[in-house]
């Protein structure tokens, strides 16, 4: 597909000179300024709004992935099998709950900042990746399994042998869906004074200057499509891999 | 090992449920503050009214935590969750006027931790033994009409009134009506447009490989685009026509308002409902199609006489999702000026007043609770329907 590739090199290329060097792009914002105000936003280098945004996705992911495929392979075990419906039920519940409400609902508990966004991303994140891990553990071919228990491999050499590996596919496209919703979350998460590239959008709309909506809007959604992109791409060499070795 | 007999097992679960809920009974109940900005003091259970009133509630919520320890009888959690449930509304009514007595003129009253995690987890043990009775449909739509119900006596009736929550809905009252109309106009709305457009574009891709190829990922990636990014980018677009066609400003259609958040929705809802369209119709079974060539069905009488009512449970859990979806999402209209409930959050979140922004989130995740539910029903209805028929 050169076609596709060519178009996701200029996307990169325009992402980074948005975040880089916003003032090339000077003469394409002007007509959405209000005459005579600010075009380009300067009260934070959009460099360090863009890495702090991503740090908090991505620390807020990793967490969300290590809790919740912990949690996923103790409940698939027969010792937590007793936690099963009850973790069905909680995240068909928690998945109702919307993402803003439930940063939202964090700043009572934890003040304004990045911490409540974190919490809020990190909870919110838990569920698609513990849906997906929980899928992946639990429809494992059984001739592969009955084979591995064949072969002599002892519980914890099945668990990381095998069953993660097999469901390691399943379980990145869980991460993926975490990642996407965290990083629309965290955009909203400078209302409550998280520093993220939300806060260009957010000062756009206070001061009615859609020039600065419009460049924190491209931002983030050129980060977002990327990501998403570049996760699609590492599912579909990894369930290439396993479906090589298989 | 030998059981012992006529005593039921203890569930896992319910024990950790029991340790949370012992945990979360000395956590503050109810928190008392001089005004609706400050932060206030924490109020034990037992401090929160007079003897009685704690007496009884206590042993209610025990009673819950009790009856949720014991494995299988799910019918026993159900009704001790309920006792519990009640207990933590009945000290919530009586505490509130018993905490404001010489409390001063601008004191407020609310809910604090310690109640909020008593009613996750005696919630969640409901909710637990509601998924195992596994009730009819029906019985699932008569059960919410009565929690519904419940609630809304609960409110009528005045007896959460003192609450800081009470206060800022009385002052909001007008307010409150017309955002709740915005937010199931913004939902609904959206929704409607989506499946009047998504459902054909998933019926046009079901039989064309390559249109399918290329229209799933473009909704895909349009799904990707943060909301507070996507309004954002609505916003120059739809000023632009708003400005330059004074037919589609007559119409409302502005930079900022109700229109870019409806636009927003609509196009993030049409991946869920084209995609779950397309899996749908591909479902039916060969036979069910081999028996309909067989009968000489045209291709769009197989469509519509087989494909599509065999898919409607697909097709209806694609709906689910966007109306779950969009009732959350109809919350960020509140920032750019398109109302709903989102607006009190952030009105809330501006001037750090804790019962304001409860008073938006609240009833939106209530919102969409029902919402899930409701259609959690229509999809087994339907369910059942299809599995009659084929």
């Amino acid at each position: 597909m050169r076609i596709a590739s060519l178009i996701r090199t200029f996307l990169i290329a325009i992402l980074l000179a948005l975040v880089l060097r916003p003032d090339w792009f000077e003469w394409a914002f002007a007509p959405f300024a209000p005459v005579g105000g600010p075009i380009i936003y300067e009260r934070a280098s959009l460099l360090s709004l863009s890495l702090s945004h991503l740090g908090l996705v991505a620390a807020a992911s990793m967490a969300a992935t290590i809790v919740s495929v912990t949690l996923a392979i103790l409940v698939t075990r027969p010792a937590g099998a007793a936690f099963r419906p009850l973790s069905r039920t909680i995240t068909n519940i928690g998945q109702t709950f919307p993402p803003v409400a439930v940063l939202a609902l964090a700043v009572p508990a934890l003040g304004f900042g990045a911490g409540p966004t974190l919490v809020a991303l990190f909870l919110y994140g838990l569920l698609p990746i513990f849906e997906n891990a929980m899928t992946g553990l639990t429809t494992l071919p059984p001739a592969t399994m009955e084979a591995a228990r064949g072969i002599g491999l002892s519980r914890w050499q099945r668990l990381t042998r095998v069953e993660l590996p097999l469901a390691l596919p399943v379980i990145l496209t869980g991460i993926r869906l975490s990642v996407v919703i965290a990083l629309g979350t965290a955009t909203i998460g400078s209302t409550v004074a998280a520093k993220t590239l939300g806060e260009v959008i957010i000062a756009g709309l206070l001061t009615n200057n859609t020039a600065f909506v419009l460049q924190g809007g491209l931002i983030v959604g050129l980060f977002a499509v990327l990501l998403y992109d570049a996760l699609v791409m590492a599912e579909t060499a990894l369930s290439n891999r396993v479906g090589a070795t298989l | 090992m030998m059981r012992r007999p006529n005593f039921p097992a203890l569930s896992p679960p319910g024990l950790l449920f029991a340790m949370l809920g012992a945990a979360a009974l000395f956590a503050p109940f109810m928190t008392l503050a001089a005004n609706r900005i400050v932060a206030g003091d924490g109020v034990a259970m037992w401090n929160v009214a007079g003897p009685q009133v704690t007496v009884v509630a206590l042993s209610a919520v025990i009673t819950a935590l009790v009856a949720g320890l014991f494995a299988g009888m799910a019918r026993v959690r159900l009704i001790g969750a309920i006792i519990g449930l009640s207990g933590l509304a009945a000290l919530l009514a009586q505490g509130g006027p018993a905490l404001l007595v010489g409390a001063g003129e601008y004191a407020r009253v609310s809910p604090s931790s310690g109640f909020w995690y008593l009613l996750a987890i005696i919630g969640l043990l409901a909710a637990d033994a509601v998924t195992e009775l596994a009730p009819k449909p029906t019985a699932r739509a008569a059960l919410l009409i009565a929690v519904v119900g419940v609630l809304v006596l609960l409110f009528q009736s005045g007896a959460l009134a003192t609450l800081s929550i009470s206060n800022e809905f009385a002052s909001r009252k007008g307010a409150f009506g017309d955002a709740a109309v915005r937010h199931l106009w913004l939902a609904f709305g959206s929704l409607a447009v989506a499946v009047a457009v998504g459902v054909p574009v998933g019926m046009l891709c079901h039989r064309r490989e390559r249109l399918r190829r290329a229209v799933l990922p473009t909704l895909s990636f349009l799904q990707t685009i943060p909301s507070l990014a996507m309004f954002g980018i609505m916003i120059p677009i739809l000023g632009w026509i708003g400005d330059s066609f004074p037919a589609a400003q007559a119409i409302g259609i502005a930079g900022i308002g109700f229109a870019p958040a409806f636009i927003a929705l609509v196009l993030y809802s049409l991946l869920p409902v084209a995609s779950n369209t397309i899996a749908g119709l591909q479902s039916t079974p060969p036979a069910a199609l081999d028996a309909a060539r067989g009968m000489g069905m045209t291709q769009s009488q197989r469509l519509m006489r087989v494909e599509f009512p065999l898919g409607l449970p697909i097709i209806l859990t694609g709906i689910r999702i966007v109306l779950v979806q969009n009732i959350g999402l109809a919350v960020i209209a509140g920032l750019i000026g398109g109302g709903g409930f989102g607006a009190f959050v952030f009105q809330g979140l501006n001037q750090t007043a804790t019962d304001l922004i409860l008073l938006g989130a609240l009833p939106t995740v209530a919102l969409a609770l029902a919402a899930a539910v409701v259609m959690d029903i229509v999809i087994d209805l339907t369910k059942t329907k299809s599995e009659q028929a084929s």
